[in-house]
């Protein structure tokens, strides 16, 4: 019983630290660009897509897949951002939505054309399957590989963040856009750079996913209203708010489909308005 | 005082106040045209009532998104959700033993804007994102409401057996729809008249005005509050209105009444047609709906992508949708015309 | 004494650690001319949003006349006859001005929930709002999108929309900021030509109109009320030379 529902917990810790991985960077483009983007999770399934054409056509290992995922969205990433995204960071939030589900469509459709409507398998190396015990109990070895490298990459994060010039120029880009230009920081360039290495690791957190999340054209969809969540209460523009939103849904998630399956995703949602309704200045963080 | 002179002399503040621009509820001759053109579907194109009601009903669903979304400028990804309350409603009458038509569209609007009225209360708290936020939840949890509810719904079967009673215990729902078609002409019209009434009000006034600066409304001892709860829950009536009208004509209710594609393809339509503009809502739903007919050949996922590209393209080069660019190219052709 | 239009009793707001207003107190007769001064920063608006209800205050209280309306929203506050200008301007874009006017006049009236009848049936407020605008010398720009006035005819907009409330009390928040001298000598004409009964604050740094307009003058400096007194001993005092000049006060 008390084994089940640490299972569970750890489930979800789990399926957290993947959500927090992924909404990173929504958080990013919020917070930084005050840009609501819809297709945010359009970039994990890139990563997710690349990840499985690496492994199926080419044979490239798993864990050999998840630089280039991130590689590759980032690229995408940064394009779309000078070419399109670039136009609408002073546009109503109306606009932005539009805009994002328009790509949304778009990536979906492309997507069913290229990959089909099914899911995607992934073939997890061996080393990374089975389970391990853990003071006696026993865990997914794959989610606890998960789990360390989310882990991982939060204190880099955090590091790039508070430790470097680099994140310090991010900081003040977030407190005031126009005061950081008028000191001399490169806020483009700053945005440029954010929004490639927030789409990089939502394109990673989509590789690593298709063993939770399963990874199909809906995608995008599918889990927008998470990552949305994740950042609306957490906070746009901050590391620790989306990481302790994204661990809390994930638990949730994963222990109301456990105990209380028919209520299915109900209870996700209700917390989605009641945390909204909590916490309505949530939404943008330490501008509010 | 001549009884002429006396007529002009009334007229006379009606017309100052028009050469200033403020909105006048008088009908033009472009609109009597506009409004005459389903009208003569209905004689001339009988093999397509059953696509021309559709049409129409998605119309007045666009419309009631239309007060909420382009005039209030409350951006709502959950709209269908009162589309679905009214279809289930109707739908639900229908089924157990009460077909009459018209006391279930009315009974489909109070249920509505009940729920529209409840739910306004989160919707206007907290500023855009939290809005769409709360109105995509609010969306989702009526659909796994609905989803979960098979018992009462039919869950993913959709709800069917709807029984209609014949219209005004005159005219039956053929299967040609030309009843369904008229009835959701007039429906929609009688909405529209009521639409058209309210935008040209100050209290329409006043909602463009929350939709153009929200802050400074209470310091012309506005609340704002209140005035988005009533639109919205004239929104969410109209919205049930529509969702009865389709179920009522279709004799079925589909779960994806209440989807989120629903609510997304339908902002779709009114920024097509351009938002804040009322005929703008029709314009853009008969397009896409038509362009969806055409196109209904292809994969549904390419029209997805089609739709997507279309919304990508009027954000970036056609803001205002179609009378947007319309107007635009009128007042550039004027100003070409002039010297 | 004669009667109190506004009085703010103690007024505090934090932000954090950060205290933008400390204890401020004023007592404003009914058709006073009160100007408030203070270095950029000092929290006079924050004031004004404080007395307004446009922010909560930490402590203290604001009464209207008797009442105190501490915990009555904005727009309750407006209904009670008192409204503000925005130091930055905060208009309706896309509406025409004359739209604009005619909304906070039927606003005041209670007539803009009316739905049935056109905004144009309501003459009688468009007379009104009319005549308001020829007074700023906005007639001409009546039937314009108001994004399309040049800045200082925005500002005129900005106390248009103010004095359509028909107000008990205004509260002004650097009415001629960012206009040129000659036309904000107007614009302070207008306002002096306001009712007697109409009491009036108003924020504004160049002292030649202060000391013209103001009856008596309130110096904000670091959140905290300096001092209150006529013009003359304002202009007098040395802590408020110091303040202004970087002058050492003289013992
Ligand atoms: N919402 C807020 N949150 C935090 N600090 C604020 C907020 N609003 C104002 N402040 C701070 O309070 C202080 C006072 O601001 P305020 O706008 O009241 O000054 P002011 O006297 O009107 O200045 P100015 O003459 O420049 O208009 C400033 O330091 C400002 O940064
Ligand atoms: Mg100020």
């Amino acid at each position: 019983m008390i084994a089940n529902f640490i299972g569970v917990l750890f489930d979800g810790i789990a399926y957290g630290s993947l959500l927090f991985l992924i909404s990173i960077g929504l958080s990013v483009t919020l917070g930084l660009m005050n840009f609501v983007n819809l297709a945010h999770g359009a970039f994990a399934m890139l990563g997710g897509y690349v990840c499985v054409m690496l492994m199926t056509r080419w044979g490239v290992p798993f864990l050999a897949t998840l630089p280039i995922a991130f590689i590759a969205t980032a690229t995408v990433g940064a394009v779309l951002e000078r070419t399109l995204y670039r136009r609408l960071y002073k546009a109503s939030h109306l606009d932005q939505v539009l805009f994002s589900i328009g790509l949304t469509f778009m990536a979906i459709a492309a997507a069913t054309y290229a990959w089909g409507p099914s899911q995607q398998p992934v073939r997890l190396p061996d080393l990374l399957r089975g389970q391990v015990e853990v003071f006696g109990l026993q865990l997914g070895t794959y989610r606890l590989f998960l789990v360390a490298v989310v882990v991982a990459i939060t204190f880099a994060l955090a590091w790039l963040m508070e430790k470097t010039r680099f994140g310090a120029q991010v900081r003040s880009a977030v407190d005031d856009a126009d005061v950081a230009n008028g000191v001399g920081i490169n806020v483009n360039l700053i945005f440029s750079l954010m929004f490639a290495l927030g789409t990089g690791l939502a394109g990673l957190g989509g590789a690593l996913g298709i063993d939770v999340l399963g990874l199909d054209p809906t995608f995008p969809l599918k889990y927008m209203v998470y990552f949305l969540l994740v950042v609306a209460v957490g906070g746009a523009g901050t590391i620790r708010g989306p990481l302790v939103a994204a661990l809390v849904l994930g638990i949730f998630d994963v222990a109301g489909k456990y105990y209380v399956p028919q209520v299915g995703a109900f209870i996700i949602y209700t917390l989605m308005v009641l945390l909204l309704i909590a916490f309505p200045a949530g939404l943008y963080g330490r501008r509010a | 005082m001549t009884g002429g002179a006396q007529i002009a002399e009334m007229a006379r503040p009606r017309i100052e106040a028009m050469a200033e621009g403020l909105s006048t509820a008088r009908w033009t001759l472009t609109e009597v045209a506009f409004w005459l053109v389903p009208v003569a579907c209905f004689f001339l194109l009988s093999d397509y009532l059953v696509l021309g009601s559709q049409i129409l009903i998605t119309a007045l669903f666009a419309l009631s998104l239309d007060l909420v979304l382009g005039y209030a400028g409350v951006v709502s990804l959950g709209h269908a959700a009162f589309f679905g309350l009214g279809a289930y409603t109707a739908g639900l009458l229908g089924r157990h033993g009460w077909g009459e038509p018209l006391s279930g569209l009315l009974l489909a609007a109070a249920v509505a804007a009940l729920a529209g009225w409840l739910t306004s209360f989160l919707v206007v708290r907290g500023r855009d994102l939290t809005r769409l936020m709360v109105t995509l939840g609010i969306g989702l949890l009526f659909f796994e409401a609905a989803n979960k509810a098979a018992f009462v719904t039919g869950g993913v079967d959709g709800l069917s057996g709807v029984t209609m009673w014949k219209l005004f215990g005159v005219f039956r729902f053929d299967l040609g729809g030309k009843t369904a078609y008229a009835y959701s002409l007039v429906v929609l019209f009688v909405a529209f008249v009521f639409a058209r009434r309210l935008v040209a009000s100050p209290f329409g006034l006043s909602l463009r005005a929350v939709r153009e600066n929200a802050t400074r409304m209470p310091a012309l001892g506005a609340s704002v509050r209140s005035r988005l709860v009533i639109a919205y829950t004239i929104g969410a009536a109209l919205a049930g209105i529509a969702g009865a009208l389709l179920a009522q004509t279709t004799q079925f209710v589909g779960l994806d009444s209440l989807g989120f594609q629903r609510s997304a393809e339908l902002v779709v339509m009114l920024v097509l047609g351009g938002a804040g503009r009322l005929y703008g809502a029709v314009i853009g739903t008969a397009l896409f709906m038509i362009a969806q007919d055409w196109l209904s050949g292809l994969n549904p996922v390419y029209w997805q992508f089609w739709i997507g590209l279309l919304l990508v393209v009027i954000v970036l080069f056609a803001r205002g949708g179609i009378l947007g660019v319309a107007d635009q190219a009128m007042a550039a052709w004027r100003r070409k015309a002039e010297p | 004494m004669s009667a109190v239009a506004l009085r703010a009793a103690g007024l505090n707001k934090t932000w954090g650690g950060f205290v933008a207003n400390r204890d401020v107190s004023l007592e404003l007769a009914v058709g006073e001319r009160h100007a408030l001064i203070g270095p950029n920063g000092a929290g006079k608006t924050t004031f004004i949003n404080l007395l307004t209800g446009v922010l909560t205050p930490t402590a203290g209280d604001v009464y209207v006349g008797e009442e105190n309306v501490t915990r009555l929203a904005q727009h309750e506050r407006v209904a009670r006859g008192m409204t503000r200008t925005y130091q930055i301007t905060s208009l309706f874009p896309s509406l025409t001005v004359l739209e604009s006017v005619v909304l906070a006049i039927l606003e005041r009236e209670g007539l803009a929930t009316n739905w049935w009848k056109s905004v144009a049936q309501h003459s009688g407020a468009a007379r009104e709002a009319k005549d308001l605008l020829e007074r700023l010398h906005l007639g001409a720009e009546a039937g314009k999108p108001t994004k399309s006035l040049a800045y200082g005819k925005q500002r005129l907009v900005e106390i248009a929309l103010a004095l359509a409330t028909k107000p008990k009390i205004l509260l002004l928040d650097e009415p001629a900021a960012g206009i040129p001298a000659a036309q904000s000598a107007e614009v302070f004409e207008v306002i002096a030509g306001l009712p007697r009964d109409v009491t009036i604050l108003f924020i504004e740094h160049d002292m030649q109109i202060v000391f013209r307009f103001a009856e008596r003058v309130s110096v904000l400096v670091a959140g905290a009320m300096l001092m209150q007194g006529t013009p003359d001993e304002v202009a007098n005092d040395a802590r408020v030379k110091q303040v202004y000049l970087g002058e050492a006060p003289h013992d």
